[in-house]
């Protein structure tokens, strides 16, 4: 590990390895920090990402653990709404083999000539006249001091790095999904659909998903709101129930717990030799908590932004601010916004109006597959929502 | 009077280092140490948030002696 680079990384996430390879490709040094002794393991993910993934990256085969052609929302009263792409059998998304994909990521990084430390924790922030200018780094029993002209923040939903530069990154205890997911095997299942379950006995203020990973396997998991959450009625239990309901016989061959914010953006989410990305800075949908596209989209931002500064020789936030500018403008930002709205009225609806509004119509092609067009169709066959909440109409312009 | 002092409890064979408790502590007080899971006493107000949202139920805060 040097004493000086460029650009510091602290995470090797899909955040962090876009922005290394961003970084590395410019022809300045890099080198990205990751606390865990290996990339991408233990998975703490369902692992899904849309088709528009592969405008980031060229997909590789080996990453996919299944192709993905349809979706299904199950309502609380057991009825099912199909979702369909409007070209029968079109692939719309995949579920990602994460402990390949977030390897390769780094590899491509490493590849590109960004350093890669594992088993390296960032412990504090070096700030010399309230500017970021580096982190104190625990690698193999010592601990070193390593400078940077840019620090990256990708450190995921701990996000204890922008925390350490000042920056209030707390998520609110009602913002956070509290998640438990098993790896399952010996489940009947459709290899290529993805399923919803809704509901305030199955998942209050979440849901649970089953995700295929290819054969009679599935990451089946769930989450709610840490609102929702207590003694006896944590994500656990709502799990082990829904499983012993409705995969009795099914085998459990991994368990992972995590957390996902369903809260705002950071205010900002740059500062003074300082960019944040990905879940630090809590770019995860509100809704689907998805964030593994956002985090990569921002890194890869972060990565060129940092290089383009560092070479105009102005690391301040007035200069960084573009970063967080460009993101806000993109349809990224836009839909993380538009969701965090829709989020907190759909989180709302009591049951029955769940019922009545999955059994309005029992399958759809999408012509889009997102949860705006998802919205904009469901409320064309219950214009009652746009009645009942005013602000629908406006959201979904 | 005696006074009643309260002390987070980490149960380590429960947790699933996840780090969904780290992201909600509004004192910065723990800290997600590759595999294991640290609290700092002295910043810990035990307001309890963490315990609240832990997945598995790992944590825990008790009055101490
Ligand atoms: C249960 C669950 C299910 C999910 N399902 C999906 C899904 O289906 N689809 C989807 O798109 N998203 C999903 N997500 C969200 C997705 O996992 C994240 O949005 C994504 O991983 C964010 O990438 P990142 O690079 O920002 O952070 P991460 O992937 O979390 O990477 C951060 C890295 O930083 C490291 N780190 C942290 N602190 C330090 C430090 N101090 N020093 C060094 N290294 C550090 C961590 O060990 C970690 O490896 C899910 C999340 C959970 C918890
Ligand atoms: S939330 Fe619970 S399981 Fe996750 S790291 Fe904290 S104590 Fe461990
Ligand atoms: S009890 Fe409150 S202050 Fe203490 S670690 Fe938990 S969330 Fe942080």
């Amino acid at each position: 590990m040097q004493s000086k680079y460029n650009v510091l990384i602290i995470g090797g996430g899909p955040g962090g390895a876009m922005a290394g390879k961003a970084v590395a490709e410019a022809g300045l040094s890099c080198c990205i920090i990751e606390k865990r002794p290996a990339i991408g393991a233990p998975v703490r993910c369902a692992e899904g990402v849309g088709q528009e993934i592969s405008k980031l990256v060229d997909l590789d085969p080996k990453w996919i653990s299944s192709k993905i052609n349809g979706a299904q929302l199950v309502a609380p009263d057991g009825q099912v709404l199909e979702l369909n792409p409007e070209m029968a059998g079109n692939e719309v998304g995949y579920v990602l083999d994460r402990k390949i994909f977030d390897r390769e990521l780094v590899w491509k990084a490493a590849n590109a000539g960004c350093d890669v430390f594992v088993k390296s924790r960032a412990s504090s922030a070096i700030i010399k006249d309230g500017k970021v200018c580096g982190a104190i780094i625990e690698t193999g029993g010592k601990t070193v001091e390593v400078f940077a002209d840019i620090v990256i923040a990708a450190d995921g939903v701990e996000s204890k790095f922008a925390r350490w530069c000042g920056i209030d990154t707390t998520v609110p205890m009602a913002e956070i999904e509290t998640c438990v997911q098993y790896l399952m095997t010996d489940i009947d299942i459709d290899p290529g659909l993805n399923a919803f379950y809704l509901g305030r006995e199955v998942a209050p203020e979440g849901y649970i998903w089953i995700f295929s990973k290819g054969k009679r396997t599935a990451n089946v998991g769930i989450g709610i709101s840490g609102k929702m959450c207590s003694e006896g009625k944590r994500p656990k239990d709502y799990l082990d129930a829904f499983i012993a309901e409705h995969l009795p016989n099914g085998k459990i061959i991994e368990l992972m717990a995590g957390g996902v914010s369903a809260c705002k953006p950071l205010e900002c989410t740059v500062a003074d030799g300082l960019i944040i990305v990905g879940d630090a800075a809590r770019l995860s949908d509100p809704i689907t908590g998805g964030g593994i596209i956002n985090a990569m989209y921002t890194g890869k931002l972060a990565g060129s932004v940092a290089a383009e500064c560092i070479a105009a020789g102005d690391c301040s936030k007035k200069a960084l601010i573009k970063y967080d500018t460009e993101w806000r403008c993109s349809k990224m930002g836009k839909g993380l916004k538009r969701n965090y709205q829709v989020k907190e009225i759909f989180i709302k609806l009591k049951d029955e109006k769940l019922n009545s509004i999955v059994n309005s119509v029992n399958k759809l092609d999408m012509e889009i597959f997102d949860t705006k067009y998802l919205i904009r169709e469901l409320v064309k066959y219950n214009p009652w929502l746009l009645k009942d909440i005013k602000t629908l109409r406006r959201l979904l312009d | 009077m005696i006074k009643v002092f309260k002390m987070l409890i980490i149960k380590r064979e429960v947790c699933g280092y996840c780090g969904a408790c780290v992201s909600v502590c509004p004192e910065g007080a723990l800290e997600l140490v590759d595999a294991y899971l640290t609290v700092d006493p002295e910043t810990c107000i035990e307001c309890g948030i963490c315990s609240r949202i832990c997945p598995l139920g790992a944590l825990e805060v008790k009055n101490a002696e």
